[in-house]
């Protein structure tokens, strides 16, 4: 009988490689960050510096920035995995796929996440954003980011085997995000108004817990018939 | 390095039988593949599955491995539907595909880490015995992306010096290798066979050479 293995032990051994991996490909992590911090820099040069506009459009402006930043990096979440067969090796595991999928949503969100949330309190500096909002704002992007990971992670399953899915994984992703935009948004613009943004977080909460808990199921599907 | 004991397999029903595939049929696109396929792998027996190119020899493969639906059959693992057992299949099946799924960011031993932790064999030291039986000593520090095709297969081929599973389902494993390498490996198919394991493999070169009886599935190329 071949050894019993733990759930544990094949979780972290994934989570384990897939940080190497990711520490040997830094350029891959760097790069959406700088183009965040790019497209931010953009706003005041191409609106004026007006610091009266730039707090209004600033929560806007920092949520838009960061989806499209995350698209950027979403693709490596099984894209080499695809190509060099480490995806139909985790199908062959013999725990249930969806704790292979939770490991690889967990190290993308630690990839890409916490150097966005690092780097918030500079974005609100830089767009004037007023002082009371720059809580709710680093509150919405702790509670979005793990929506944008697991949603993310099945756009890209689904397109993984497609030679061109860039393109359309943006089509296929960007509409389902406009929900947790409108909330986060809300969020940070009643705060900055000095309401509680309690109301839109607990929503983005409610978003949060959906997603994770149904994703790994998702990914899982749409992965078996991408490696078909 | 690791010791290996030998197994023994629950098997529910048929004693002798360790995989079977009955009636399996496959359609890519428009065309069928194949149909009405049957295979019975016995304890100690090795299977090649030999065909023109296009016949579906990778497809079969990748069915009996679960990884592909069958368009009509079923394949049983120990008397067990595998998608019934799947866990338990898979913690008895070593597959390696066409695609080696070796990271080429990561190093020789840091591949077979990763292979030893979830094939339940944890390395507690550089597996240096291993590195030198497949032979890739002196090149376990390097990226397996600066390394050769032949040596990226040799990585992933280690695994079966690591592996503890019943059933090696092998995807043309020759590839790229030398004639050292082949060696190596019907070594290692006997050694497989000897402790009562089995392996299905698809390859084009017929095994001369090979130390152990060699049991043929010839697809047809359908039109």
């Amino acid at each position: 009988m071949a050894t019993r293995l733990s759930i544990r032990t094949q979780v972290l051994a994934i989570i384990r490689r897939d940080f190497r991996v990711a520490m040997r490909q830094r350029s891959d992590l760097v790069n959406p960050i700088l183009f965040l911090l790019v497209v931010v820099t953009l706003f005041p040069l191409g609106i004026g510096p007006e610091p009266a506009t730039l707090a209004r459009i600033a929560p806007g402006v920092i949520w838009v920035s960061a989806l499209l930043s995350a698209l950027l990096g979403l693709e490596r979440l099984f894209r080499d995995d695809f190509s060099d067969g480490a995806l139909e090796q985790m199908l062959l595991m013999p725990m249930a796929v969806e704790w292979a999928v939770i490991a690889k949503i967990v190290v993308h969100w630690l990839l890409t996440a916490v150097p966005l949330l690092i780097l918030a309190p500079l974005l609100a500096l830089l767009l004037n954003l007023p002082g009371e909002a720059w809580g709710a704002l680093w509150l919405s992007l702790l509670l979005g980011t793990p929506v944008l990971s697991s949603i993310g992670a099945i756009g890209v399953a689904l397109t993984v085997s497609l030679n061109k899915g860039g393109a359309l994984l943006s089509l296929l992703l960007l509409p389902l995000l406009i929900p947790l935009l409108i909330f986060a948004t809300a969020a940070v613009e009643t705060a900055a108004t000095g309401l509680s943004p309690a109301g839109p977080l607990a929503l983005m909460a409610a978003i949060t817990v959906l997603a994770l808990v149904l994703s790994p199921y998702a990914v899982h599907a749409a992965l078996r018939v991408s490696v078909n | 390095m690791v010791t290996y004991r030998p197994f023994s397999i629950a098997v529910r029903g048929a004693m002798t039988t360790l995989l079977e595939a009955e009636g399996i049929m496959s359609v890519r696109g428009e065309r069928t593949l194949f149909e009405n396929l049957n295979l019975c792998v016995k304890p100690g027996e090795l299977w090649q599955v030999q065909g023109p190119n296009g016949a579906g020899k990778s497809s079969f493969l990748r069915i009996v491995a679960g990884l592909l639906p069958a368009q009509a059959g079923e394949v049983r693992f120990a008397g067990e539907l595998i998608q019934h057992g799947r866990s338990n299949y898979h913690s008895n099946l070593l597959f390696i595909g066409h695609k080696a799924a070796v990271k080429a960011e990561l190093t020789a031993i840091e591949n077979l880490e990763f292979y030893a932790a979830i094939q339940g064999q944890p390395l507690t030291a550089p597996p240096y015995e291993l590195l030198e039986r497949v032979g890739l000593v002196g090149l376990e520090d390097i990226p397996a992306q600066r390394l050769s095709a032949g040596q990226q297969r040799r990585i992933a081929l280690a695994r079966l010096w690591l592996s503890n599973a019943n059933l090696w389902i092998l995807d043309e494993p020759f590839t790229s290798l030398d004639v050292a390498g082949i060696a190596m490996l019907h070594e290692r198919f006997a050694w497989q066979l000897a402790r009562g394991g089995a392996v299905i493999l698809t390859s084009h070169q017929a095994l001369d050479n090979i130390p152990v009886a060699v049991n043929m599935l010839t697809l047809e190329y359908q039109h």
